[in-house]
């Protein structure tokens, strides 16, 4: 690890002017900063650290039902809470889905959002990597390439961002709460990330020193708690990231669809909205066609940069579960394998 | 550049001077601490053998600047057992062979812990073994550390029925 000078602001306002220098990184939980700077893949001047900021651990609900989280509130707490759970049950299954306990206790919501990709050739200096090293290239292109990007991708970049947590956000229309030195805006989760096209570099829409505040949940979106999924297939069972992933959820009138949210994890450099599916959907019944032509518009413009045209199909086949997942509704409880497609009966209780 | 953090750790408060921000949380118990009961496995966060409690959450102690946890009260594994009585997860995992080489137990113990106070697995052996990934043993003691779990589990609510009546 470099050294780096530790800043401790007392106030957003400090932390803003400190970060906004350049080289400099805000610590919250660490668990993705603290891996990337034993690498050497991320070596910041000025650590700014903001655990101690008063105000950003809260959990808010406001009078029209929706509800703005702190950029603090740690994952498990998120995850852990009732009324959230029970409001976007989709959030929190895709919570539980990422990471292990200890990870998810310590890392921050802000910090999961701005988690950086986890593309092999990023984390080893030895290898080129434009997202890391602007112009030095992309040896994922032509190395193990099997869990990269079929989105969205460019000749400079193929990597996927890893967060479970941002695939609903998206497709609840989440919005994020960002001050800067310019002062505050509000950024859509799914513009947060730009597409790498030839500035890989550019990981997210923020600007040096901009800080995220809090996640906003629209009350809108409280219209399809009872029909809302998250699916992530793994290499393994648990404590793995995606290879695809898939948040659906439904607004309902009898066997109509009155509004679709569809939103695929693990295939693109950002949290990928089906927007065109979602279109079909919308007023469609809700078949076993009509999830298979989502998944197929969903896909349509997906093409492999190496060794992954299998990702392709298995999102397709994906979108079609987690749909029909959607359609049977939110489980009572939390599954014990959240996110699972292996989970023994879909959308029943597995409560002790 | 020296920092001076408090802590209070296993019950006894402490004071440390750092003369680096760069140090771990794991590597201040282990190097400055000589509480060498948490491991540095991977020293990545990828195999929990460094698990510790946090305020009373369980975390990967590698993964925690020591500085920016200035104030926190810190439980390894030293400060489990009261006196030679060993808590009931240290004896259950004893009970049911929940170790081999005996490595990743401290992390084992700990991140236990912390599952059971966080309440949320019961007496069912899929949650145990879910909430219960972010722990690696390559020993492949699981059938034994679940079981572990379960009995603890089973003695904790056992004893809460007993505080109650």
């Amino acid at each position: 690890m470099n050294r780096f000078e530790y800043i401790r602001p007392a106030s957003v306002a400090e932390a803003v002017g400190a970060a906004a220098q350049p080289g400099s990184a805000y610590l919250a939980g660490g668990t993705n900063l603290l891996d990337l700077m034993k690498v050497g893949a991320y070596r910041p001047e000025r650590v700014v650290d903001i655990t101690r900021l008063q105000g950003l651990d809260r959990i808010d609900w406001r009078p029209d039902g929706g509800v703005r989280i702190g950029a603090l509130v740690r994952n498990s707490d998120l995850a852990s809470d009732a009324r959230f759970r029970k409001t976007y049950p989709a959030v929190a299954e895709a919570l539980l889905s990422g990471a292990s306990p200890q990870l998810r206790n310590a890392a921050t919501v802000g910090g999961n959002l701005l988690q950086r990709t986890r593309c092999p050739y990023f984390f080893d200096l030895a290898s080129a990597c434009n997202r890391r090293t602007p112009g030095s290239g992309c040896d994922a292109r032509l190395g193990e390439n099997r869990l990269h990007a079929v989105l969205g991708w460019s000749e400079h970049c193929i990597a996927t961002h890893p967060s479970d947590f941002c695939v609903p956000l998206a497709a609840l229309d989440a919005v994020v709460e960002v001050e800067g030195p310019d002062g505050a805006r509000e950024i859509a989760v799914e513009a947060l990330y730009p597409l790498p096209g030839a500035t890989p570099e550019r990981e997210t829409a923020l600007t040096p020193g901009e800080l995220i505040l809090a996640i906003r949940l629209p009350a809108e979106a409280t219209a399809v708690s009872r029909n809302a999924r998250y699916l992530k297939v793994r290499d393994r069972t648990s404590y793995a990231f995606a290879v695809v992933s898939a948040a659906a959820a439904l607004e309902l009138d009898g066997g109509v669809i009155r509004k679709a949210r569809l939103a695929l994890g693990g295939v693109a450099a950002r949290p990928w909205r089906a927007w065109d599916a979602e279109a079909a959907l919308a007023g469609a019944p809700a078949s076993a066609d009509a999830f298979a032509r989502a998944a197929d518009l969903a896909l349509a413009e997906a093409r492999p940069s190496g060794e992954n045209a299998f990702k392709i199909e298995l999102a397709r086949r994906l979108v079609v579960r987690v749909l029909q997942q959607a359609l049977e509704g939110t489980p009572e409880a939390m599954p014990a394998l959240p996110a699972s497609p292996f989970a023994l009966t879909s959308g029943a209780s597995h409560a002790a | 550049m020296s920092l001076s953090i408090s802590f209070n750790i296993n019950g006894q408060p402490r004071t440390v001077e750092l003369d680096d921000p760069r140090i771990t949380l794991l590597d201040l118990l282990r190097e400055r601490l000589a509480l060498t009961g948490a491991k540095k496995g991977c020293d990545r966060g990828q195999c929990g053998a460094c698990t510790v409690l946090v305020d009373g959450r369980r975390i990967n102690s590698c993964l925690a600047l020591a500085v920016s946890l200035d104030g926190a009260a810190v439980t390894t594994i030293e400060g489990l057992a009261d006196g030679e009585r060993l808590h009931p997860v240290q004896a259950a995992f004893i009970a049911h062979d929940g170790f081999q080489c005996g490595f990743c137990t401290p992390g084992q113990i700990m991140s236990a812990v912390g599952l059971l106070a966080e309440g949320q697995a019961g007496d069912d052996p899929e949650r145990i073994r879910e909430l219960m990934s972010g722990n690696i043993c390559r020993c492949g003691a699981y059938r034994g550390i679940t079981e572990a779990v379960l009995d603890a589990q089973k003695a904790l609510d056992g004893s809460n029925r007993e505080n109650a009546a």
